[in-house]
């Protein structure tokens, strides 16, 4: 398969790393407003960019980091292929090194899994300026510890991740999408057994009013879904909205993740909307209440601040002190000075 | 032979008296769970790699999560290696006790402590058998897809610690992606929750980085587990070759074609012979390769995509495609291919499983490698293989009684796997480095890399008492047995003793 050679910065990229830091990596900037800010000189990898290598009968590529994600998407729609965990894209600009690093994973993963599970290998600089290749471009591989799948959702906390292998899948044949007037709760509960069958699902989002289903598969897979279901054919379109966030329930000065186990109780959470089949539930707000934390971890799960500022500064869920202590430990071993984005997670990792 | 720890080139640790370790773990532990008698530790010295054995100092029996801590705190504080044993079927030597250790045995957490249909998880005892969680929630028509071969015996920790995977892992993923939470006790003795019954958890992905490990960095002691709902419809294509190439070939066309079957399984002339005479599946005997493509799902689509198949594998030049008219032909195609490695055991006095994963295009090419390689060393190889995802298994056939014919095996096992990462794959696909291709990492993995994997490690067990001399090498094996690569002349790893 054609590929395009892209540039090579890796060399720059060392001599900017052996020179030390701290450094906040960036890719494209568009998901600049996640995580902690960064208190760093700017390393840009956007520049790092191409696609090393794409045959479609492995259901893989390898590409840099600053290969924009929207042009790879694009390569595999031409093979009639896709990154079935539906990262969001903000733009034209974000990348594929910014999508792993941030690790977020759109509608379709309760269905298919999240990002990390497409990722099976992936090139990183240590400080010391070398590339470390961990995984490979094989869905079975068990050598050495699975370094690659920590890279996902790491916010780059262990350097820069030059180059990932991913895994993508065959689109299917035939999507639907589908509206049901329902209140958010009785949807949930009527998805959640729906799950419980082999039915061709690949969206399951509330917006509050409405409940969204997508049915992805086989002709007559969909249709006898569909038949079975009812509801009112919509637009695919409105799953992009969801996928990218562009979707009016998104629209808020602050804007809460909320992640909970999909068939436990929501209760004291207004949510906006939720997708994921309720697993992922957004609450907006116009200041910020650090109680969401609590509650998020009284119901066994937890909360990112999406958007908004903290008064103490923090995004992600307190973790529990052994486990804060084992990610001091993780990161030190990779990063031993704290070169790499410090901070960017928590504050003092 | 690497059966033989090497304190020069593995791990080196004060020795420590078996009198003393013994008197600290026996008030910890009812006095049948701690097996200290000679004949008592045998049946512990090896696991599924029957050539690799060496004996443990003690064996612990623990039944509660408080006393896996107390005795992982004892090792901690004697400073005494822990290896940890699930159900012993490992296949490259990963729960060979380091000798004098104290070997960890989960077996008696055998118990499935939840099912949530509605969630459809489960929670289990890391001693759980495979296939115990499939049985135990197929009345709510689910089921736990991992299905590694030794299902019936295998337990789900053995499992989580290899990654283990199996003939459904092409369309339903390998352990990590059916986990959600573990329950582990460091070395120090303490208990840390990794991911969540949400759909994530905050922080490093420190659950992946758990799996797979070996044994290395933590003991699993609860895991909480995906379940998958049965598909509807499940039917099963066999296609014979007369050239395995072109069955090779056959297997891209599949995938390119948008199909990712629950199982795409090949079989070489050799291994599907001996597998017809061992479970009498009804393979045709003649062809050189067989191929048995299984599709599930909604029943229309399952039909259709039948039809797809069938065509394609005749075009590709299948000599024969055959649909298993009913769920017992099903079964007994599978009984076959289930039945290879029993089978080839038959037709010779004993046979090295090997397991490396390629890029599914080398197909061709290394299968022709791999004949040459056969004749080279002169030892036959009948391979069997998860064709879908490239993980080969290449079963070495060979006889221990003559003289030379091991040593063989193992010169031609260390040259297909070095074969399969000069062809971009890897080492092991699903049964673990271990003891056993503890100097292939070498091969497939810089000094720097090894590095890294060590100071991860050391994150987790900062004396590096957990399953020492497996997995990870030290650079001074690498340095050793020569499988480091020489950039510009430059020697690596210079200040190392060489020997
Ligand atoms: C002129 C200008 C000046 C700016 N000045 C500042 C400033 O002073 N301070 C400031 O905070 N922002 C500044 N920004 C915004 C800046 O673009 C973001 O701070 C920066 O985070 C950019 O993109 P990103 O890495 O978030 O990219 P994204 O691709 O959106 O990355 C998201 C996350 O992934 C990480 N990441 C991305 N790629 C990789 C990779 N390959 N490997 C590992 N990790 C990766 C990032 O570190 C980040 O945590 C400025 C932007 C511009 C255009
Ligand atoms: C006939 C046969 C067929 C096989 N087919 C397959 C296959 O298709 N796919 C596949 O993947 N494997 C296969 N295997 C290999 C083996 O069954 C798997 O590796 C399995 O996962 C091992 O599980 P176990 O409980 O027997 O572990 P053990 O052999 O007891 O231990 C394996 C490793 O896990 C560690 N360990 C065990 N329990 C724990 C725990 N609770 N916490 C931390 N570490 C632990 C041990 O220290 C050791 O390193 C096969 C083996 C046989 C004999």
């Amino acid at each position: 398969m054609h590929t395009s050679p892209g540039s090579d910065l890796t060399e720059a990229i060392a001599e900017r790393v052996r020179a030390g830091g701290p450094l906040r990596l960036e890719g494209g900037g568009t998901r600049a407003f996640y995580g902690r800010p960064v208190q760093g000189e700017a390393l840009s990898l956007a520049g790092h960019r191409g696609v090393v290598d794409y045959d479609p009968s492995e259901l893989v590529i390898t590409a840099r980091c600053g290969t924009p994600v929207a042009e790879i998407e694009a390569l595999l729609a031409g093979e009639n292929q896709m990154l079935a965990f539906e990262p969001p894209v903000f733009g034209v600009a974000g990348t594929l090194g910014g999508a792993v690093a941030t690790g977020m994973s759109g509608p379709r993963r309760p269905f298919v899994g999240p990002l990390r599970d497409y990722v099976l290998g992936a090139r990183l600089m240590n400080p010391q300026g070398e590339v470390l290749r961990f995984g490979g471009t094989v869905f079975k591989n068990v050598a050495g510890f699975d370094a690659f799948r920590l890279m996902a959702g790491s916010l780059g906390c262990f350097g820069p991740i030059l180059e990932v292998s991913l895994r993508v899948t065959p689109r299917p044949r035939v999507e639907r999408a589908l509206v049901f007037e329902m209140v958010g709760e009785a949807a949930r509960t009527w998805v959640t057994g729906l799950m419980g069958r082999p039915l061709p699902l690949s969206g399951a989002f509330h917006d509050g009013a409405r409940l969204h289903l997508r049915l992805s598969g086989g002709e007559a897979g969909v249709a006898a879904t569909k038949a079975e279901l009812g509801g009112e054919d919509e637009a695919l379109e409105t799953w992009d909205a969801i996928r990218h966030m562009t979707h009016p329930v998104f629209g808020a000065p602050v804007l809460w993740r909320v992640s909970l186990p999909p068939t436990g109780s929501a209760e004291g959470f207004a949510t906006t909307a939720w997708d994921w089949a309720g697993g992922q539930r957004w609450l907006t707000a116009d200041a910020v209440d650090p109680g969401v934390w609590e509650r998020a971890a009284q119901l066994g799960g937890h909360a990112t601040l999406f958007r908004g500022q903290a008064p103490n500064g923090e995004v992600f869920q307190p973790l529990a002190p052994g486990v804060f202590n084992l990610h001091r430990r993780v990161k030190a071993a990779l990063d031993p000075a704290g070169i790499f984005n410090p901070s960017a997670m928590y504050g003092g990792l | 032979m690497l059966d033989q720890f090497d304190a020069r080139l593995d791990a080196d640790f004060p020795p420590v008296d078996p009198v003393r370790l013994i008197a600290a773990l026996k008030p910890l532990l009812p006095p049948e769970n701690l097996k200290t008698q000679a004949e008592a530790l045998r049946p512990y010295e090896t696991d599924g790699l029957a050539a690799y054995r060496s004996l443990p100092a003690v064996v612990a029996l623990p039944e509660t999560v408080e006393q896996v801590q107390a005795i992982l705190r004892v090792c901690w504080e004697l400073g005494a290696p822990v290896v940890a044993r699930g159900a012993g079927t490992g296949l490259s030597g990963g729960a060979l006790p380091y000798p004098g250790c104290v070997l960890l045995s989960l077996a008696k957490f055998s118990a499935i402590l939840e099912i949530d249909a509605l969630a459809r998880t489960a929670r289990v005892q890391p001693g759980v058998r495979n296939l115990a969680i499939s049985e135990a929630v197929a009345h709510l028509g689910l089921f736990y897809a991992p299905d590694p071969s030794s299902q019936i015996a295998c337990s789900i920790g053995g499992n989580v610690a290899e990654n283990a995977g199996g003939v459904h892992c092409l369309k339903y993923g390998l352990t990590v992606h059916n986990l959600l939470k573990l329950e582990m006790v460091t070395l120090e003795g303490e208990v840390l929750h990794l991911g969540s019954d949400a759909y994530d958890a905050p922080g490093f992905d420190l659950m992946a980085l758990m799996t797979g490990s070996e044994g290395l960095l933590g003991i699993v002691t609860e895991i909480t587990v995906k379940l998958t709902p049965l598909p509807e419809t499940t039917q099963v294509l066999l296609a014979a070759f007369d050239d395995v190439a072109v069955a090779a070939q056959a297997v891209a066309e599949i995938i390119a074609e948008g199909v990712i079957p629950a199982g795409l399984e090949m079989m070489d002339g050799p291994a599907l012979r001996a597998a017809e005479d061992f479970a009498l599946a009804g393979y045709p005997k003649n062809a050189a390769a067989i191929l048995l493509c299984e599709l599930d799902g909604a029943a229309p689509d399952v039909a259709e995509e039948i039809a797809r198949v069938s065509a394609l594998l005749s075009s590709c030049g299948a000599t024969e495609v055959r649909l298993a008219r009913d769920e017992d032909e099903r079964k007994r195609f599978w009984a076959g291919r289930k039945g290879a490695f029993p089978a080839v055991g038959r037709i010779a006095p004993d046979y090295y499983c090997m397991d490396g994963t390629i890029p599914r295009r080398a197909l061709p090419n290394v299968l022709t490698e791999i004949t040459r390689l056969s004749e080279v060393h002169g030892l036959a190889v009948a391979n069997v293989f998860h064709a879908g995802d490239g993980n080969l298994h290449p079963l070495i056939l060979y006889d221990a009684a003559k003289e030379g014919d091991q040593d063989a095996a193992e010169a031609l096992g260390g040259a297909i796997l070095e074969l399969c990462v000069s062809v971009g794959g890897t080492i092991t696909g699903e049964h673990g480095v271990g003891r056993e291709k503890i100097n292939q990492m070498c091969v497939q993995f810089s000094g720097s890399e090894i590095d890294a994997f060590h100071a991860l490690k050391a994150a987790f067990d900062p004396k590096g008492l957990l399953n020492p001399g497996k997995a990870i090498p030290t650079l001074a094996r690498c340095a050793e047995f020569g499988g480091m690569h020489i950039h510009h002349g430059e020697l690596p790893f210079a200040h190392l003793p060489r020997f």
